[in-house]
């Protein structure tokens, strides 16, 4: 039963990835792109990792990719902004992101072989992770990370303050 | 069998008791302006809400020929949906719950910064400008008052040390959290009430500016789904008040089921109380005041309650 539910939702995040890529119109590639979020969300809920795939949703689908639309949304133009893209964008342009990404995926074959022929045995005793296993892991062996990301935060916060700070008349 | 049955009782229950509110709300704010409010249609007015629902259901369902028809449809749904999927994890009463999720709290949030989309989307395929507007006023108001929400809620997880809604009710049967935690549960009404954009922070659908804001396009049910996601998300707000803050269905006496739908009512007739008495702020307040007094005010509650914590183990 999860491995059929985990082939759907790999199959729905792959289709509307590739959707993500191919549509013309950007907010429409946006809400594609929102329903891949969602479906690994799902693959990490059927993963046993459900306090990671609440934050999925929380902080990409919920967050991120609300601003993408929001700021996607205010500079469309409707059909011109179509039609530049559709000029700007065409399958043969595209040759280049399929061949490195085949070359992922080989790798990832490659890898995943051994444990694709080899009966998993492992994979169906599913290990359900709480929230304070990651907060520990999070506070404790990675806490250094945990300061790096919100001093990259922060920076990223007064860059942005500085950006949009009304400008003064300076005293000439 | 029982399973099956229990959810699709409480989700009747809940449509028409959303239904009923609008009839609720127009006869509650008629007393509060000494006035009448809807009191023709049966008795006390109640079959108003019938008169409403076949004029919506009758009245011709347009969509605008400029408008970006997929979305323009999918748009009033998503508010429907996450609305009523958020009543999921609300404990009524020890026994009434349709999924004791051990991140509740967490799917309540992710359930409240997924609806944002409902209104974007509507604004953005009607293809107006009064829309886009309110489009634009509502995302860039329900994004911001949710990390209001989020951080006012994580002071309610440290105390009762899980995300489950079922262990934080329990964790009040000595103490209801809204004592220690008086800064959150005001924090708290305050991003509900911008996250559900209801008077006084109605300023998305702010008629004197923007028509109707962004669902100034539509009619018929889809407006109607719009008008009935709001009253259920003040009933979804109303409940997670009453179970994150007033210990849920705890209360001597009366069965929990009951004490449940007492305190979840004062909350839902305080929020149609709210919009009887106050002005509606200008935008620019509306996001300052959530920026500069909230979040500090959040964040020093999160610092006050973790120390607290750690002081007492």
């Amino acid at each position: 039963m999860i491995d059929t539910l985990f082939y759907i939702a790999a199959a729905v995040a792959l289709l509307a990835a590739v959707l993500t890529v191919t549509r013309h119109n950007a907010v429409h590639a946006l809400l594609y792109l929102v329903i891949t979020m969602l479906a690994i969300s799902l693959i990490f809920f059927l993963l046993g990792a459900a306090f990671a795939a609440a934050l999925q949703i929380i902080v990409y689908a919920g967050a991120i990719m609300v601003l993408f639309v929001f700021v996607t949304m205010m500079l469309h133009q409707g059909d011109l902004s179509i039609r530049q893209e559709a000029q700007l964008y065409r399958p043969s342009q595209s040759f280049g992101a399929i061949l490195l990404s085949c070359i992922l995926l080989l790798e990832t074959l490659y890898l995943l072989a051994p444990v694709l022929f080899a009966q998993q045995a492992a994979a169906n005793a599913l290990n359900i992770i709480g929230a304070k296993q990651i907060g520990l892991q999070l506070f404790g062996p990675y806490l250094l990370l945990v300061e790096i990301a919100a001093l990259l935060l922060l920076t990223a916060l007064i860059g942005a303050f500085h950006i949009g700070r009304r400008h003064q008349e300076s005293p000439t | 069998m029982h399973e099956l049955v229990t959810p699709v009782i409480i989700l009747l229950i809940l449509l028409l008791s959303a239904a009923t509110l609008t009839w609720v709300e127009r006869r509650i704010l008629g007393l509060w302006q000494d006035r009448y409010g809807p009191n023709r249609v049966g008795p006390f007015g109640l079959l108003q809400v019938v008169a409403d629902m076949i004029k919506l259901f009758t009245k011709e369902d347009w969509i605008p020929p400029f408008a970006d028809k997929v979305i323009f449809v999918i748009a009033p749904m998503i508010v429907m949906i996450m609305m009523l999927l958020g009543f999921a994890i609300i404990p009524f009463s020890p026994q009434l719950q349709i999924v004791d999720f051990d991140n509740g709290l967490l799917f309540f949030l992710a359930i409240s910064s997924l609806s944002v989309y409902s209104v974007m989307l509507a604004g953005f395929s009607s293809n107006s400008k009064y829309a886009l507007f309110g489009a634009l006023r509502a995302t860039a108001q329900m994004i911001s008052y949710e990390v209001f929400m989020g951080l006012s809620v994580m002071g309610v997880v440290i105390l009762s040390g899980s995300f489950s809604l079922r262990e934080i009710v329990e964790a009040q049967s000595e103490q209801w959290f809204f004592i220690p935690q008086i800064v959150a549960l005001g924090i708290f009404i305050i991003a509900g009430i911008a996250e559900s954009h209801r008077a006084p922070f109605d300023l998305p659908e702010a008629e004197h500016e923007i028509v109707a804001g962004f669902h100034t396009e539509y009619s018929s049910m889809k407006f109607g789904m719009f008008f009935i996601g709001e009253y259920l998300g003040v009933i979804l707000i109303s409940a997670m008040i009453v179970t994150l803050f007033f210990g849920g269905w705890q209360g001597p006496f009366l069965p929990p089921i009951l004490w449940f739908l007492l305190k979840t009512s004062v909350f839902v007739l305080f929020f149609i109380l709210l919009r009887a008495a106050t002005p509606r702020p200008r935008y620019d307040q509306l996001m300052s005041f959530g920026w500069k007094y909230m979040l500090p005010l959040a964040l020093l509650n999160l610092l006050l309650t973790g120390a607290y914590r750690l002081w007492t183990q």
